[in-house]
């Protein structure tokens, strides 16, 4: 009788040998993160990647200029420790920000939490397409 | 510089950006990614309509 557990393993390390890393399976994703949307356009997805740089890029500024709140990394409140993970999404984005000190703006009107709320969707979107240019790089997806 | 926009035009346009990254992330093809994009953009302007009015119901 086989053993369940072995099985299993067996089955995980067949997808994952049938899944080698290449070096675009880690450049895109780390690339993607830097500058959203160029792990699409590392890859030739020139529309893709130019329709996902525009849309992330469009939300992080304009969430800027709705005078949203760029969460630190030292936040203390596990509210602001969620509020960083989905700003650093933004990657270069998010970086750019810190080194010019933008989004210290006070929240004083409604629009100005829809800027925060802008700035930590632009991270997160940015993390759904690092994983399609991962899911790319791989040949998972066309 | 700062931008002021009403809550319907800052709902609409989070709309237009989060609907076209679903799009091109959720499907595969092409016309697939335009008509799944559409429909996210559908979902989250009649989701504003609709709460919306729900709010307009509750306050009454």
């Amino acid at each position: 009788m086989a053993n369940p557990s072995t099985t299993k393993n067996e089955t995980v390390a067949t997808k994952a040998a049938a899944q080698p890393i290449t070096a675009m399976s880690v450049l895109a994703p780390a690339l993607g993160w830097l500058i959203p949307g160029a792990g699409h356009l590392i890859q030739k997805r020139w529309i893709r990647g130019l329709l996902l740089m525009g849309s992330i890029v469009i939300m992080f500024v304009i969430g800027l200029m709705l005078e949203g709140h760029v969460y630190q990394p030292n936040g203390g409140d596990i509210l602001d420790m969620l509020g960083f993970v989905g700003d650093v999404g933004a990657g270069g984005l998010y970086i750019l920000s810190q080194a010019m000190s933008w989004g210290h703006g006070a929240i004083s009107h409604a629009t100005a939490d829809y800027g925060t709320k802008y700035l930590i969707v632009a991270g997160l979107l940015n993390f759904i397409s690092v994983a399609d240019a991962y899911h790319i790089a791989i040949g998972k997806k066309p | 510089m700062t931008l002021a926009l009403s809550h319907f035009s800052a709902a609409l346009l989070f709309s237009v950006f989060a609907s076209i990254v679903f799009g091109i992330t959720q499907r595969n093809t092409t016309r697939d990614q335009i008509r799944y994009g559409l429909y996210c953009f559908a979902m989250f302007v009649g989701g504003v309509i609709v709460a919306g009015w729900v709010m307009w119901i509750l306050r009454r």
